[in-house]
C-alpha cells in the first residue's frame, strides 16, 4: 500500500507543533501590547480642547492652586471643571482680546457651558471618589502625574481596573501626609514604607479595611 | 500514489493537502472545510463566523449607563441639554435655607455687622489662611497688598487691606465682598462656603493686625524669641 504521509511530513509537524506553542504567546503577547498600549488607554496622548487650555500656564507659570478651578475635589466625588465663570474671573480684564480665548466670551454671553472633552473618563459601572482618596493621603500627582507640566492635559495611567487595584493592595507604597495632597512634585521618600504604614495608622485604615478594598463591590455598586 | 484510492479506502479528509494530512495526526480539527478547491472561501466563512461570535459581546451599554452625572450631556431636558439642573422657582434646595441673616448675608438689615457670627480659633485662622491663599492671592497677593500673580500680568490692581478704609470697615464688609464681589471683583460665593468666607474675614483682620502689632502685644515666650534676634 501507498505510504499516507510523505517524507517530508514529520517535519512539518514538528515545526507546526514548535509553532504553534510559540505562537500562543506571540499571539498573547501583542494582544497583551495592544490592550495597555497608549493607542487603547490613550495615555500619554494630549487631548485637544475646543479653548487649549494650559495647565501649565496657569499652575505652574501663574501659581494658581488646583481648588481654585476644581472646587469640590476635597468634598465630593467629583473634581469638577470649572464653569466659565471661574475663567472669567480673570479673563473679563487679562487677554480679553485673545481669539483663542473666544469661544469662552460666547460661552460666557449666551450661558452656554463650554463643552470640555473628558481626559480621564472611567465606565460607568465603576464608582469612584474624589474626597475619600485626597483625604487619605493620596495626591493629584500620583494619579495624574505632573499636571503642572502638561500644556494640554493627558491620561497619565491607564485606569485599568489592575492600576486601581496595584495601589489598593499596597497603598502604603503611594500615600502622603496631607498637606503634601496638592504638591506637583512629591516624590516616596527613601523610607516610604515605614512612613505609609505609619500614615495609614493616622488615618485609620485597618487591614480590616485594606482587605475590603478590594471587593468587587467596592468599586462596582 | 492514487489519491483518490486514499479518499475513498481509510484517510479521514484525503482530499487535503499533504500539509492537512500532517496535521491530521494530531490536529483534532483536520481539514474541516471540504475540498481544497473552495478552501479560501470556506476559510473566509470561518473568520467571519468566528469574528461575529465575538462580536456579540461588543456592546458598550454598561460604559455609557443611561443614568446621569454631574455636568454629562443629557438630552431628557430640552432646555439646556445638561444633566446639571437650575434650581426650580421658589424652592429652596436643601441646606440651603440660609435662615440666619448675619451668618449668610453678613448684614443684619442694611447694616454691615461688626462681630464674627462664631468664636474665631486657631483652626479658623489656619482654614482661613488656606482658603485665602487659594482664591485671594492669586490677585491680592500672600500678605494683602494687592500685587498678586495675576496683577503682575496686568489685571487691574486691587486695593492695599492696609489701606484706613479697609481696616476700619466691619467684618461684614469682607464677608459681603465675597459673597456678592465688589466693582469689578467677581464673586466667590460658588465656590467659597459660607463658614469659609468668614474664616477668610478673619483672616484678612490677621494680616492687616500684622502690620500694626506691637512688640508689647505678644505673648512673654514670643517675644522673647524675637528679642533674642535683635
Ligand atoms: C485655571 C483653572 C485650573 C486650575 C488652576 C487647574 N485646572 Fe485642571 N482643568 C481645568 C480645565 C478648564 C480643565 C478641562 C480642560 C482639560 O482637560 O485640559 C481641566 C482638566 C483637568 C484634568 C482632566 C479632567 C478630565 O477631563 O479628566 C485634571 C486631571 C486636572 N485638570 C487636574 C488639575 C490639577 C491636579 C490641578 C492643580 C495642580 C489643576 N487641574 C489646576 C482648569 C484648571
Ligand atoms: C486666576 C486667574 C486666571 C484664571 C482663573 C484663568 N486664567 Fe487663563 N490666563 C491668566 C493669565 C494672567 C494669562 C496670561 C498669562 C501671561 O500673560 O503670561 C492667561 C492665559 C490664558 C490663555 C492663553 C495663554 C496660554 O498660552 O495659555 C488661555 C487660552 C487661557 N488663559 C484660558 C483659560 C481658561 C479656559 C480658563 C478657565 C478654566 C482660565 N484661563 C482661567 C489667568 C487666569
Ligand atoms: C486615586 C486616584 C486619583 C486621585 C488621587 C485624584 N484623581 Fe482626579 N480622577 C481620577 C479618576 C479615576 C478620574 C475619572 C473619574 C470618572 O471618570 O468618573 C478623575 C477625574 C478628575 C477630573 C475630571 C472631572 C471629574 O471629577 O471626573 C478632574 C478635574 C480631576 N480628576 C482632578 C483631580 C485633582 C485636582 C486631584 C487632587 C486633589 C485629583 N484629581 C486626585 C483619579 C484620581
Ligand atoms: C494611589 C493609591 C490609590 C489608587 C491609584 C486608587 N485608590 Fe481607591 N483608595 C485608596 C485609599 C488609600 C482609599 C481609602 C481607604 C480608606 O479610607 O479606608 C481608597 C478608597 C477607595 C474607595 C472607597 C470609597 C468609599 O466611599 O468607601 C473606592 C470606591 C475606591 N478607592 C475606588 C478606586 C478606583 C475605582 C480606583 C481606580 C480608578 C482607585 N480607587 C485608585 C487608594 C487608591
Ligand atoms: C479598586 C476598584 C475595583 C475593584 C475592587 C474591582 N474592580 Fe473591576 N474594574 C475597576 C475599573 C476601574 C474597571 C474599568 C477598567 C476599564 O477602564 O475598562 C473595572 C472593570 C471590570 C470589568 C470589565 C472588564 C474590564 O477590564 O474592562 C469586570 C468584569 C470587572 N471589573 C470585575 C471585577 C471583579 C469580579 C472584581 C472583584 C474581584 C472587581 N472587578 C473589583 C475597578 C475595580
Ligand atoms: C481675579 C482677581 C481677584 C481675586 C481672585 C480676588 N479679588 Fe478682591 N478685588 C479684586 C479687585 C480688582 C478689586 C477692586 C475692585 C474695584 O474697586 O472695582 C478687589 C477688591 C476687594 C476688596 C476691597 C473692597 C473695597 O471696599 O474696596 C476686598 C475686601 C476683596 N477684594 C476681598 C477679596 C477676597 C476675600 C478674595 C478671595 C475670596 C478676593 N478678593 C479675590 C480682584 C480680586
Amino acid at each position: 500500500m501507498a505510504q499516507i504521509f510523505g517524507k517530508s511530513s514529520s517535519s512539518i509537524a514538528r515545526v507546526s507543533l514548535v509553532s504553534g506553542f510559540f505562537g500562543f504567546f506571540v499571539f498573547w503577547g501583542v494582544v497583551y501590547m495592544i490592550y495597555w498600549s497608549s493607542w487603547t488607554t490613550a495615555k500619554g496622548v494630549p487631548r485637544e480642547q475646543e479653548v487649549p487650555f494650559s495647565h501649565q500656564h496657569h499652575v505652574s507659570g501663574l501659581g494658581i492652586d488646583c481648588r481654585y478651578c476644581h472646587t469640590s475635589v476635597e468634598k465630593s466625588s467629583f473634581a469638577g471643571i470649572p464653569p466659565t465663570e471661574t475663567c472669567m474671573t480673570c479673563h473679563s480684564h487679562v487677554w480679553t482680546d485673545a481669539p483663542m480665548l473666544a469661544p469662552e466670551r460666547q460661552s460666557l454671553a449666551t450661558q452656554q457651558p463650554l463643552n470640555w472633552k473628558r481626559v480621564n473618563d472611567l465606565p460607568d459601572f465603576v464608582f469612584f471618589n474624589h474626597s475619600i482618596h485626597v483625604q487619605k493621603g493620596i495626591g493629584c500627582s500620583t494619579c495624574h502625574g505632573p499636571v503642572n507640566l502638561m500644556p494640554l492635559t493627558w491620561k497619565a495611567h491607564s485606569l485599568y481596573m489592575r492600576w486601581c487595584l496595584d495601589c489598593h493592595e499596597a497603598p502604603e507604597k503611594q500615600i502622603r501626609p496631607r498637606d503634601q495632597i496638592y504638591n506637583m512634585e512629591w516624590q516616596p521618600p527613601p523610607d516610604q514604607r515605614e512612613r505609609g504604614l505609619q500614615l495609614l495608622k493616622d488615618y485609620h485604615i485597618s487591614q480590616q479595611r485594606l482587605n475590603q478594598l478590594r471587593d468587587c463591590s467596592m468599586c462596582h455598586r | 500514489m492514487n489519491r483518490a484510492e486514499d479518499r475513498n479506502i481509510r484517510i479521514p479528509f484525503g482530499n487535503c493537502p499533504k500539509v492537512y494530512r500532517a496535521i491530521n495526526r494530531w490536529a483534532i480539527f483536520g481539514c474541516p472545510f471540504g475540498t481544497p478547491v473552495n478552501r479560501s472561501r470556506s476559510s473566509i466563512l470561518f473568520a467571519v463566523l468566528a469574528l461575529a461570535t465575538m462580536l456579540v459581546g461588543c456592546r458598550r451599554d454598561m460604559f455609557q449607563q443611561p443614568y446621569s452625572k454631574p455636568l454629562e450631556p443629557n438630552d431628557f431636558f430640552q432646555d439646556n441639554h445638561m444633566a446639571s439642573r437650575p434650581l426650580v422657582a421658589n424652592t429652596v434646595a436643601r441646606g440651603h435655607l440660609n435662615a440666619d441673616q448675619a451668618f449668610y448675608t453678613g448684614k443684619v438689615g442694611t447694616n454691615l455687622v461688626e462681630t464674627f457670627p462664631f468664636p474665631i480659633t486657631r483652626e479658623v485662622l489656619e482654614q482661613g489662611r488656606e482658603r485665602f491663599d487659594i482664591y485671594c492671592s492669586p490677585c491680592h497677593g500672600r500678605t494683602g497688598e494687592g500685587n498678586g500673580m495675576i496683577v503682575q500680568r496686568g489685571y487691574p490692581p486691587p486695593p492695599s487691606y492696609h489701606i484706613d478704609r479697609l481696616r476700619q470697615a466691619p467684618v461684614g464688609h469682607f464677608y459681603d465682598v465675597i459673597t456678592q464681589g465688589y466693582g469689578i471683583m467677581y464673586s466667590y460665593a460658588q465656590r467659597v462656603e459660607p463658614a469659609d468666607r468668614w474664616a477668610i474675614a478673619a483672616y484678612i483682620r490677621v494680616l492687616q493686625k500684622s502690620r500694626e502689632a506691637k512688640l508689647a502685644e505678644l505673648p512673654p515666650a514670643e517675644r522673647a524669641k524675637l528679642e533674642e534676634q535683635k
